[in-house]
């Protein structure tokens, strides 16, 4: 049979996949990470960089609490992994606002976050609304449009790009051995060893993480998995760099440390197109200047359209397979905020076999209709 | 360090402005190229770094000719036809966003 052995394979080298893989070497594994290439759709390489708490919660119960959590390990996540590799990520934690612009958007918030408020009990769930003048203290910026927000203290942002630089950094550091251009053709499990197939190449391991973004759907099916996850497009506008302006980051405007302004929070249904439309990107501009008149004077240099991994309610899904025990398939769309809760919760328990249980109420389980 | 390939071939005579200083340009000249024979140096300093630029490309890809015309800040030189009396300026790191920017 031959072929490379190791303690654990993950598929998938995007912020899911290598927050995995970095988390798994730090257990004493033996890791290879296994990356698609350029043809992969890589979510991981269009999205806005929120570190994000506020709005997240619902429907699932153990959403929010894990949200908040990664959001707690995240400082000392972002230390280390500047530490270790040297790259600046430009994280940052000094709160994040949602901003309405009219008072039917500005009540279904409210309510919003007095649903999470209730969910959340006693832990509390700190994200308050605010009304214009409020909003003004913090951003004098904002135009007559905009009618109120809320304010989490626990959102932040990251560079994304650079995070993934960094956590791939960190990982070889660690140990993981990354294997760029490996399209995983097949998978076959036999007792506790999987052996997964890349062209001419097999690599062998007695665990296997599943984290290839949309591709945990077909790569789920070699495994027993039913992964329910299907894409969602946002479109992303980046303007020109610019002298700082924006301290804080909003749902959906923020400004990078090195000056570019992206806008963006768009939602559509379209399929496997990565494409932009002047629609949905006047759309976005139109929101954002409205939001910040000032943006008038900047412009917008690149636009670009990335795919969401979007499960049916918008949670995480973590499974383990009942036939293929050793085999899980871990897949969300918010692969920058549970970075560290990936690598410092969710990988040790794939390494300690405790996955199971800690993770059961993220199961895909959830959705099956129960046929009594 | 650059000159004209054909001297003989002079349309109109202009004249910009580069940092207030009057210099002389033919119709038609790109304002990069009008720039680069007057030996204008660096056009413009990166955002990040500060370091200075100066046109590479000339075909509107590499944004390191940017500069301010007219008020207004990073314009490609390279993309840009001169126009009597234009006011050009270094462009220098990022642009303002707030109006007084």
């Amino acid at each position: 049979m031959g072929g490379t052995a190791h303690d654990a394979i993950v598929v998938g080298g995007g912020l899911v996949g290598s927050a995995i893989a970095l988390g798994l070497a730090d257990a004493g594994l033996s890791v290879t990470l296994l990356d698609e290439g350029d043809v992969a759709l890589r979510a991981s390489r269009g999205n806005f960089g929120l570190v994000w708490v506020q709005g997240k919660g619902l429907p699932l119960d153990g959403y929010a609490p894990w949200t908040r959590r990664s959001s707690d390990l995240w400082p000392d996540f972002a230390d280390r992994l500047t530490g270790e590799t040297g790259r600046e990520i430009d994280y940052q934690r000094q709160g994040g606002f949602h901003l309405c612009l009219n008072e039917e958007e500005l009540q279904a918030r409210a309510l919003l976050i007095k649903r999470l408020h209730n969910q959340a009990g006693p832990d509390g769930y700190d994200c308050r609304v605010l009304d214009r003048d409020d909003l003004r203290q913090s951003l004098p910026g904002i135009g007559d449009a905009v009618v109120g927000g809320t304010f989490c203290p626990y959102d932040g942002c990251v560079n994304p790009l650079a995070l993934l630089q960094a956590l791939h950094a960190a990982g070889q550091k660690c140990g993981v051995t990354y294997l760029p251009g490996r399209r995983v053709d097949r998978i076959e499990g036999s007792g506790t060893c999987f052996a997964v197939r890349s062209g001419a190449e097999i690599h062998r391991a007695d665990r296997l993480v599943l984290a290839a973004g949309l591709a945990n759907r077909p790569l789920g099916a070699w495994i027993g998995l039913d992964v329910p996850v299907s894409p969602e497009r946002g479109q992303v506008l980046v303007t020109e760099r610019a002298q700082p302006w924006l301290d804080l980051p909003t749902t959906y405007v923020r400004q990078m440390k090195e000056g570019s302004v992206l806008l963006g929070d768009s939602h559509e249904d379209v399929g496997f197109d990565t494409g932009t439309t002047v629609a949905v990107t006047g759309d976005i501009a139109t929101r954002a200047l409205r939001t910040f008149p000032a943006l008038a004077h900047l412009r917008v240099v690149r636009t670009w359209g990335a795919l969401r991994v979007m499960t049916p309610d918008g949670c995480p899904v973590y499974d383990e397979s009942d036939a293929h025990p050793g085999a899980y398939a871990v897949s969300c769309h918010s692969g920058v905020t549970l970075a560290a809760a990936h690598a410092n919760v969710l990988a040790p328990a794939i390494a300690d076999g405790s996955f199971r249980n800690i993770f059961a109420g993220f199961t895909g389980r959830r959705f099956d209709v129960s046929a009594h | 360090m650059f000159r004209r390939i054909d001297d003989a071939v002079r349309p109109a005579g202009i004249t910009i402005w580069f940092e207030g200083q009057s210099l002389h340009a033919q119709a038609g000249d790109s304002l990069a190229a009008a720039l680069l024979i007057h030996d204008a140096g660096a056009f413009r300093t990166t955002p990040v770094s500060g370091a200075p630029r100066a046109p590479y490309c000339l075909m509107g890809v590499c944004f390191d000719c940017l500069v301010e015309v007219d008020g207004v800040p990073n314009r490609q030189a390279c993309m840009i036809e001169v126009r009597d009396g234009m006011q050009v300026r270094r462009q220098h790191g990022p642009a303002g966003v707030a109006d007084d920017g």
